[in-house]
């Protein structure tokens, strides 16, 4: 073994430093080829014979360098490309350039079928090369591509059967370097035209191909250097872009504007300069007089007609996800609104250059109309792709199988943007199936909420206990564990549920107090740190419940079987033991591992049965009342603390059984045992955060509920202000009081309505490592406590497990544990990734629910009763609460286009003068937040229709399949609402008739029509009850 | 966790050795002729000079033993030996902790009952620092001290070992040292196995220690073939010179 020091040189931070590494060449790298003998390998990676393309005689071995796998990273993950040999230069380059990618291609590595090798080139004695002088590390590196093929190449020449290798390369000149050298050498799409494969060729990301306009439609980006000396001087400004869900040419940046924190606002194509959602930005501010003073203005782009009604389509579909923005981004958009209100313009920028790309993969469909070849051709064409995210730019791709492609769903990468083209240009990955299908949108779903939902591989399985299924508590287990199993322990869960990880047990204690016992499943007895199967559970975070599925955090024989708390099995369990006394006040509290055997699985419907029938009077009964009433207790006493009971419309669907359709849908149903189990979870949660953080002040894992910010209430406050009803949220307890307070007699859906609509104004609840905040900010405010944590979940969070292991360290020390629980940075880390995971998992519920409302309004038009539960600038937002859904209805004509042109007939047998397209037909009025019409008004005098918050209102709704399989709509899936009450002319719609038939129309809208302007005055007068004309003649 | 990749997936470190492997050691004794006893070794960069002087009468009085040499160690780093010049001062903690952890080697195997009331003075300087600093200088000391002729029931042999990433590795280099990998240190006789000096001061896994050590124990082994074979090339050097 020949030993060789190398001499590298290297800056830091500012700082010349002078580095200097050992560096050790080998002789015993092998090169893994199984043919080859007289290398000392035991295993080989590289097959013995590898595939054949048309363009080269002999089986071969591929060796790409960086850019291929920087470019061309999807076509390698293909199946058809199998026995590459990554180089150390090209892999170390990689990860340079980007950790995402290098991910890929390690995870490709590992994956034996695709035999990939990694040859430690720069490690290997006769493939080292030192850099010579006035050569640039590219060059350097490409020559080192080229003398470790041609190692290679040497190296298997003899070798039988026979072998070759082939350098893959898209650069030009490596290429004739490499041919010169008597090496083979080729592009990838010459390699890939050889293959005969058209998905692959689709995959092939070609910029050049698809650059077709040759005038600048943008503006340079600036350099680098550039970038940061501005940044530096205060000429740009640094910050995530976020695009509002609203229009996709209209983004922000949230950053520090001379040392204050604001938002920048960025509009129009132009100004947005190719950046794209979520990308690091650096922007220059625009001089004052160019600044704007509302933040949704519908930008009109004169090139392309479609532009507009398209960003009215995204609007509508940004409306449906309205629930999503619920808090932070609700806040600062209230913000923004008010600042709109004083009239104080906002500031706004340009991109002048991008510091970081955060592409990643689209779910979308190809724009029908922009495939103009007749069906069945397979030339290949530029189509344009829209991304399911409608804050995602169109982009251009270039496919050779647009016809099988229209209708479905498919995934798309971006490649790049160049300046010279309108649209960034991408390149097809793969095809998920047919839109509108249940389980292509489901899948759609995940992968655009970035919920890992892949199986779990055979690696994380080989950490489950080898006994499988036969597993059962042992007498080992019993070291260092209570045995509880005599105990009358019950879990009560909702119907259907096969995770248990909860169980409860009370005792009557002879001095009159009562033991009560919370019981959780000892998940971390079978997930140990640092294994695949942690690292796999800790990645996923959190188990995310969809309608019709599951996606499961820990492998299903844990979570549902060896884990799960099921009746009659003994099972192992984290105890947490109090003793309670009458006023169920905690006198004790006590944790320990533990043996349980749960005497019962109960629903929760089961378990109120069992409360409420008299005749029953076994243990477990008498268990759970004693629960019930201690369970009421702590909740008074919680709710006096000041918790808050909000809402939010959940809504459950009953599913067919066979195809899992959905039947039916119902408001999701609280019994009085929901709250028992809450309690109790409650309190053992509060009980360990105490404990843990205790034993680890600097890296416990807890989780908090920040006060929201006043200014998210502003809009509310003013809108209940108008209903005499006040809004106290200086502390959660006088909230509580004053939600409490807010009932209105006739209207009896008004407090639910309230409490909804408060929950949107919170912030979101978040994992943090108690070292990252002052003591002070740990309060949970919604639950009114001063410390919180998850530990009753750990079948389904991962936090909760985390959570197991700091109460196991603190209750016994006599275990050993790795820095995993006492590392603040790491802790932190993982903090921010579950509140990553958990969000995204709360958005795929949500996301599922809608698929799932869609799908059961397909083919239906439903009339009912909604609420107006936000305005906007030219749209309010209903919420019904019969089946928990939202929708936007729009304040301007155009945006019923389609209902206009049916209902042309109607309409004009109606109303003579229905408003131009676009004009809108509502406006809105910021002094009382609310639209009204536009028609002149006399001074004092109301107008004649006015749409407010808390308003109701009937809509239809349906599901807008008008351009069902090309269009837009169409694929977008929208849920469809349609005002029927109060009558607007030019927005409101006419109930359910038969829009076929033109003539029946016209006589039952003119009906309608005399109707409903009576409803109208009826609507107009009812908000002016005597009680609230008051106040505002006061105010 | 570190951002830097020290253990590769195809099991190279970055300097490109496997994780059982010692780098590069030289050594070679009597390199000053002023010293009793002197000693130059390397561990890859890592560059010591040991100087032993004595036994010799004691400097101060009041610290002699009637019975047994004391021994005295000074421990200094050269202010040019990292790539960034940082000056020292004589008082510094860490340099006189790892003075007394050499002292605290030694005292059990240099035979000091042979040298009552006198003083052994051990002076390390290290000159280039690259990881191991402790295992080197022990090293150095021990071959320096045999330089000097005094008596020791053995070889001390010293040797880092470390858990690096997911495998044990030993003689950490400086940048596996500094990327938060736990490192144990130890001391060995390598003829009885007894060890005279264990040292760590991160945390390590407790299931993790036994191989680590383990590792550290073989590499004391290899580095006592190393140690061995400088003495003997020294001391047949030295009989070829008398017998001419």
């Amino acid at each position: 073994m020949l030993r060789q020091k190398a001499f590298v040189k290297k800056t830091k931070s500012g700082k010349v430093l002078k580095v200097v590494k050992e560096h050790y060449l080998r002789d015993d790298i092998w090169c893994s080829a199984e043919a080859c003998k007289e290398c000392g390998h035991t295993e080989t990676v590289l097959s013995a014979t590898p595939s054949i393309n048309k363009l080269f005689p002999l089986p071969h071995y591929i060796i790409p360098d960086t850019n291929i796998f920087m470019n061309q990273i999807d076509v390698m993950e293909k199946p058809q490309i199998t026995n590459v040999i990554v180089l150390q230069t090209v892999l170390e380059e990689v990860k340079h350039l980007s950790l995402p990618i290098y991910k890929r291609v390690r995870d490709m590595i590992s994956n034996k079928e695709k035999h990939f090798y990694v040859f430690s080139n720069e490690h290997h004695r006769e493939t080292f090369i030192e850099k010579l002088k006035d050569e640039s590390p590219n060059d350097r590196n490409d020559r080192a591509i080229r003398v470790a093929t041609k190692w290679y190449a040497n190296h298997i020449k003899d070798l039988k059967p026979q072998v070759s290798v082939v350098m893959m390369t898209d650069d030009a000149a490596n290429r004739s370097k490499g041919t010169a050298d008597g090496l083979q050498a080729v592009s990838v799409k010459w390699y890939i035209e050889a293959l005969d494969n058209t998905e692959l060729l689709d995959m092939i990301s070609d910029s050049r191909e698809l650059d077709d306009g040759q005038q600048l439609i943008y503006s340079e980006h600036l350099t680098p250097a550039h970038l940061s000396n501005g940044i530096k001087t205060g000429k740009f400004h640094q910050g995530k872009l976020g695009i509002s869900s609203h229009n996709y040419l209209e983004g922000s940046v949230f950053t520090k504007i001379d040392g204050i924190e604001g938002t920048i606002l960025i509009v129009g194509r132009e100004n947005l300069n190719r950046a794209v959602d979520g990308d690091i930005i650096a922007v220059e501010l625009l001089p004052k007089s160019e600044w704007r003073t509302t933040p949704t203005g519908v930008v009109v782009d004169e090139e392309e007609e479609k532009e507009e009604e398209e960003s009215l389509k995204a609007e509508q579909k940004a409306a449906s996800e309205h629930k999503e923005d619920v808090t932070m981004t609700d806040a600062t958009k209230t913000a923004t609104t008010t600042s709109a209100l004083l009239d104080t313009p906002q500031p706004c920028g340009k991109v002048v250059g991008i510091i970081r790309r955060n592409w990643r993969q689209y779910c979308g469909f190809i724009d029908r109309k922009s495939v103009h070849t007749p069906a069945g051709s397979s030339a290949p064409i530029n189509v344009l792709f829209y991304a399911m995210d409608s804050k995602i730019p169109k982009i251009k791709i270039r496919t050779r199988q647009a016809h099988s492609l229209l209708g479905q769903r498919i995934i798309v990468s971006i490649d790049s943007w160049p300046k010279t083209s309108k649209f960034p240009i991408g390149h097809f990955i793969r095809s998920l199936g047919e839109a509108g299908d249940k389980s292509t949108e489901t899948e759609v779903l995940l992968l655009e909420h970035d919920v890992p939902f892949h199986e779990f591989s055979k690696q994380v399985l080989s950490f489950l206990p080898v006994e499988g299924e036969n597993w059962v508590v042992q007498p080992e287990h019993f070291n260092g564990r209570e045995d509880f199993r005599d105990l009358p322990v019950c879990s009560i869960d909702p119907p259907g549920c096969t995770d248990i990880d909860d169980a409860l047990h009370v005792v009557a204690l002879p001095n009159g107090n009562y033991q009560v016992g919370v019981h959780i499943a000892d998940v971390t007895h079978f997930v140990k740190p640092g294994n695949v199967m942690d690292a796999e559970a800790a990645s996923r975070g959190t188990t995310v419940y969809l309608v019709d599925k599951r996606i499961d955090m820990l492998p299903g024989l844990l979570g549902t079987n060896l884990c799960s708390l099921r009746s009659n099995v003994e099972r192992l369990a984290f105890s947490c033991i109090w003793e309670l006394n009458q006023d169920a006040e905690i006198v004790k509290v006590r944790f320990t591992k533990s043996v349980i055997a749960s005497k019962a699985s109960l629903t929760y419907e089961e378990a109120q049965n069992r409360i409420d029938d008299e005749r029953m009077q076994d243990d477990i009964t008498q268990g759970i009342r004693t629960l019930n009433t201690l369970a009421k207790k702590l909740k008074q006493k919680r709710l006096d603390m000041g918790a808050l009971t909000l809402a939010s419309p959940e809504v459950r669907f009953s599913l067919e059984r066979d195809t899992q359709d959905p039947v039916d849908v119902e408001m999701k149903e609280l019994k009085e045992t929901n709250a028992l189990v809450e309690e109790f979870m409650l309190l053992a949660n509060i009980s360990v955060a105490r404990k843990i953080f205790e034993k680890f002040p600097d890296s416990a894992m807890l989780r908090c509920h920040p006060t929201p910010p006043a200014s998210s209430f502003e809009k509310l406050e003013k809108a209940v202000a108008r209903m005499g009803i006040t809004i106290d949220h200086s502390t959660s307890k006088t909230l509580s009081e004053s939600l409490d307070n807010a009932v209105l007699p006739e209207e009896p859906y008004f407090n639910k309505l309230l409490r909804i609509m408060t929950t949107r104004c919170m912030m979101q609840a978040v994992y943090f490592c108690s070292g990252a905040k002052i003591e002070q900010e740990f309060r949970h405010y919604g639950l009114a406590t001063d410390i919180y944590t998850h530990f009753t979940s750990p079948i389904r969070r991962y936090s909760d497990v985390m959570v197991h292991r700091q109460l196991h360290a603190a209750i016994d020390s006599d275990i050993s544990y790795g820095n995993e629980l006492t590392d603040k940075e790491s802790m932190n880390e993982l903090c921010n990734v579950l509140n990553h995971r958990n969000r995204m998992a709360q958005q795929a519920a949500r996301s599922s629910v809608e698929l799932f409302t869609h799908l059961f309004f397909k083919n239906k038009v439903q009339e009912e009763e909604g609420y107006v539960i936000r305005i906007l600038k030219n749209a309010f937002i209903v919420l019904v609460p019969k089946y928990g859904i939202e929708g936007i209805v729009y304040a301007s004509a155009k945006a019923h286009k389609t209902t206009a042109a049916v209902d042309a007939t109607a309409t004009t047998a109606v109303a003579t003068t229905t408003p131009a397209a676009g004009q809108p037909i509502l406006v809105y009025n910021p002094e009382t937040d609310s639209l009204q019409s536009t028609e002149p008004l006399a001074e004092g005098e109301s107008p004649k229709i006015q749409i407010q918050l808390f308003q109701k209102v009937m809509v239809q709704i349906s599901i807008d399949d008008d351009l069902k399989g090309g269009g837009e709509g169409g694929m977008r899936q929208k849920l469809k609402m349609d005002l029927l009450k109060p009558w607007v002319e030019g927005i409101s719609v006419h109930g359910i008739c038969n829009k076929d038939d033109p003539e029946a129309h016209a006589v039952t809208s003119s009906l309608h029509a005399a109707d409903k302007s009576n409803s109208l005055k009826r609507e107009t007068e009812a908000p002016a009850t005597p009680k609230r004309a008051d106040k505002r003649s006061k105010a | 966790m570190s951002r830097v990749e020290l253990l590769s997936p195809e099991g190279l470190r970055i300097d490109g050795r496997r994780p059982a492997e010692l780098r590069k050691i030289t050594s070679t004794t009597a390199v000053l002729s002023q010293a009793d006893g002197s000693a130059y070794l390397e561990h890859g960069n890592t560059k010591v000079l040991a100087a032993v002087y004595g036994p010799r009468e004691a400097r101060h009085r009041a610290l002699v033993l009637h019975d047994r040499a004391i021994i005295n160690v000074e421990f200094n780093v050269a202010p040019f030996s990292t790539g960034e010049r940082r000056r020292r001062t004589k008082n510094d903690k860490r340099l006189l902790e790892m003075a007394s952890f050499v002292k605290q080697t030694f005292e059990p195997v240099v035979v000091t009952t042979l040298y009552a009331r006198s003083q052994i003075d051990i002076y390390l300087q290290i000159i280039q620092h690259d990881g191991g600093t402790l295992q080197a200088c022990i090293n150095a000391a021990t071959m320096a001290l045999i330089d000097a002729g005094i008596a020791m029931t053995d070889y001390v042999c010293a040797c880092t070992a470390g858990w690096v990433e997911r495998e044990a590795a030993i003689d950490l280099n400086h940048i596996e040292e500094s990327s938060d990998t736990s490192e144990v240190t130890v001391a060995m006789l390598p003829k009885s196995g007894k060890i005279t000096l264990m040292q760590m001061e991160s945390r390590l896994h407790v299931d993790k220690l036994e191989e680590v050590l383990s590792l550290a124990g073989e590499g004391c082994k290899q580095m006592h073939v190393v140690m061995d074979k400088t003495i003997r090339d020294r001391a047949e050097d030295l009989a070829a010179k008398m017998a001419v």
